[in-house]
């Protein structure tokens, strides 16, 4: 594509009227895209200015080119032939004449790609019908996912055991780590923000009452649900959304074995199984991290600190931050796994159905809570 | 390093010896490849084909031996000399492999926005210009998820040329292509290195192909391990004194023919 010795000449463009209607175009120097190439649409005025109907092209004296000199050949060529110009393309290199020749051997599919964009309307219409349509495949999970729990119960499910296994040690005692951190964090920063508060009144004790309820009822669960969302959940999307790449998916779905069942049960399962587990612990270590504050800055004795979080602590309120994780958990899943199979055929969309796992189950844990409070509020618990 | 003298051969394999830790795949290959020459590296699967054009594009670092661009040493290169060479190949893969997240044009247009000052207008006019050349004109804003696998490995070939390279490297190009598009592809590669002056490596154990396009080749044997063969393809199925290779080149057919074409 480059000529053997390349000198230092700039590309130039002459047109050269010849005869009546004739016009010729004369090329020379280095044509390389990285020199300031002539404009085509320079050439085009003069040969339109002058009524060319017949154009030839004298290359002689170019020293080097590339794609450069292709791509200006084919505009003048392609805009002149629009006018009818008659076209000699003897005088061309004889391999810009070859890929020019390539180049227009396959004609240009008009694809409708690339085009204006639509008004603001249609775009804001186009929104809200692809919300409203989310909406519905989201139910259509959901109804999905509980037809396989149905068929679990009637031990029709057909899933492999030790995948479940697989899934809930990494969902389960391989999280204890960060959910150890996390929980004892969030009772140490609980008791003192408490502490200081309650210090003015003379109220230290009731700090063992603070953390225990936040941590049993509502902190012990969020947290861990909203740690398990960030660590587990985007791991299902993202590798529903390998194996949906791969095709992996279609290929179970042939074979007449349920990706719900297969693939999306022992994950729900897992979860169901390792959430309260998880939240217990989370509560316990919570409860640890307030009795170091408790202990450590406020000065009460252990026993004491013990004996006041055991008679503030309620069993229905254990009983219910337990059965907000079961809630929790299965969102969680459901959340990964559906934003995973939805997954487009890309690297960025397999990305992308990691992140929207994350926001999708955070988003609806956290409204969950609320219409847990309301409705436990409401029954008078 | 001295600079590219015209009377080297293009590509030098120099005592190339390729493994993986301990395990030798493919011992000792020397060979050269001429200027717009169409060369196929064949061999039966599991030979090291493709493990020794990942050598030659620089994927790999050879155990021993050395690959030599125009007299200047690949391996023994500085880094940054190394990128300079590198950008004088250009790679068609296996599958395409586009990036999926970026149209066509995207595709094409990311190595001449990283590596040249050129205009975005100039960059969107050359995108053009090779998709066209690939015969995907008007297929600038696709994705890769929404073409066919025969307009991918084109798409892909449009990007390895993307940067008017010396030398195209096709790695398995036919393959999972039905015979008409495999045949197509062949003539672009053909057209290409006609046109363009480019000097063609294809690895491919297609013979079909190998009989349509190869100047010269290189026969990888995997039971020895080494090259066994080295010459015209033509050649080598009429002459060779390696049965192996006279029977690869006549789909296992022991005793002499016609000529499989």
């Amino acid at each position: 594509m480059r000529g053997a010795a390349i000198d230092e000449r700039d590309p130039t463009l002459v047109v050269r009227r010849q005869g009546q209607d004739g016009a010729v175009l004369e090329l020379a120097g280095t044509w390389l895209s990285q020199r300031d190439l002539p404009e085509p649409a320079d050439a085009l005025g003069q040969l339109r200015a002058g009524a060319v109907r017949r154009l030839a092209f004298d290359a002689g004296q170019i020293t080097a080119w590339d794609s450069g000199l292709v791509t200006f050949v084919l505009k003048v060529l392609g805009e002149t032939a629009t006018w009818g110009v008659a076209a000699d393309r003897a005088g061309l290199p004889e391999g810009v004449r070859r890929l020019v020749a390539l180049a227009e051997a396959v004609p240009e599919r008009q694809t409708g790609r690339g085009g204006a964009r639509p008004a603001w309307l249609t775009r804001l219409g186009t929104r809200a019908i692809a919300k409203a349509d989310a909406v519905l495949v989201g139910l259509t999970f959901l109804g999905e996912s509980l037809q396989a729990l149905g068929a679990l119960l009637r031990g029709r499910a057909r899933f492999r055991t030790s995948d479940l296994f697989l899934v809930m040690q990494d969902c389960g005692p391989r999280a204890l780590g960060i959910v150890t951190l996390i929980s004892f964090l969030i009772g140490l920063i609980l008791a003192f923000v408490g502490a200081v508060q309650l210090q003015q009144f003379g109220a230290s004790i009731f700090v063992a009452n603070l953390v225990a309820i936040a941590m049993l009822r509502e902190i012990g669960g969020i947290m861990t649900a909203i740690v398990m969302s960030g660590r587990t959940g985007a791991a299902f999307a993202a590798q529903l959304g390998t194996m949906n790449t791969n095709q992996e998916i279609d290929a179970l779905s042939t074979m007449g074995v349920s990706p719900m069942e297969f693939l999306v049960l022992p994950r729900m399962l897992a979860l169901i199984v390792m959430m309260p587990l998880l939240t217990i612990y989370s509560d316990l270590v919570g409860i640890l991290g307030g009795a170091v504050v408790g202990i450590g800055m406020l000065g009460l004795g252990p026993t004491e600190y013990f004996e006041q979080t055991r008679a503030a602590a309620h069993i229905s309120d254990f009983l219910i931050g337990i059965s907000k994780s079961v809630v929790f958990g299965t969102v969680v899943a459901l959340a990964g796994c559906l934003r995973g199979m939805q997954s487009g055929r890309s690297a960025a969309s397999v990305g992308l159905a990691a992140t929207s796992a994350v926001v999708t189950s955070i988003v609806c844990i956290i409204i969950l809570d609320g219409m847990f409070a309301v409705i436990l509020n409401v029954l008078g618990f | 390093m001295s600079s590219a003298s015209s009377s080297a051969p293009r590509i030098h394999v120099n005592g190339l010896t390729m493994a993986y830790g301990s395990f030798v795949i493919q011992r000792d290959l020397d060979f050269t490849v001429e200027r717009g020459e169409v060369f196929v590296i064949m061999g039966g699967s599991g030979c090291g084909k493709s493990t020794l054009l990942n050598h030659m594009i620089g994927l790999k670092h050879p155990a021993s031996g050395d690959v030599v661009y125009d007299g200047q040493s690949f391996w023994g290169a500085a880094p940054e000399e190394r990128d300079g060479l590198r950008r004088r190949l250009g790679v068609s893969f296996q599958s395409g492999a586009l990036w999926s997240s970026m149209t066509l044009a995207e595709n094409v247009g990311l190595p001449l926005q990283t590596f040249t000052r050129l205009r975005a207008r100039q960059i969107r006019d050359i995108v053009s210009l090779k998709l066209a050349l690939v015969g995907l004109a008007g297929y600038e804003e696709f994705y890769p998820s929404e073409i066919s696998g025969g307009m991918l490995k084109r798409a892909g070939v449009a990007r390895a040329m993307a940067l008017d390279p010396d030398i195209l490297f096709f790695d398995e190009p036919s393959a999972g292509l039905d015979p008409i598009s495999s045949r197509r592809l062949d003539d672009l590669i053909l057209e290409l290195r006609d046109s363009l002056g480019a000097t063609m490596v294809v690895v491919t154990h297609e013979l079909a192909s190998i009989f349509t396009i190869a100047d010269n080749s290189v026969f990888l044997d995997a039971e020895t391990r080494s090259m066994i063969a080295h010459g015209n393809p033509k050649t080598l199925r009429d002459e060779c004194p390696h049965p192996t290779v006279r029977s690869f080149l006549r789909r296992g057919e022991a005793v002499a023919g016609g000529p499989v074409t």
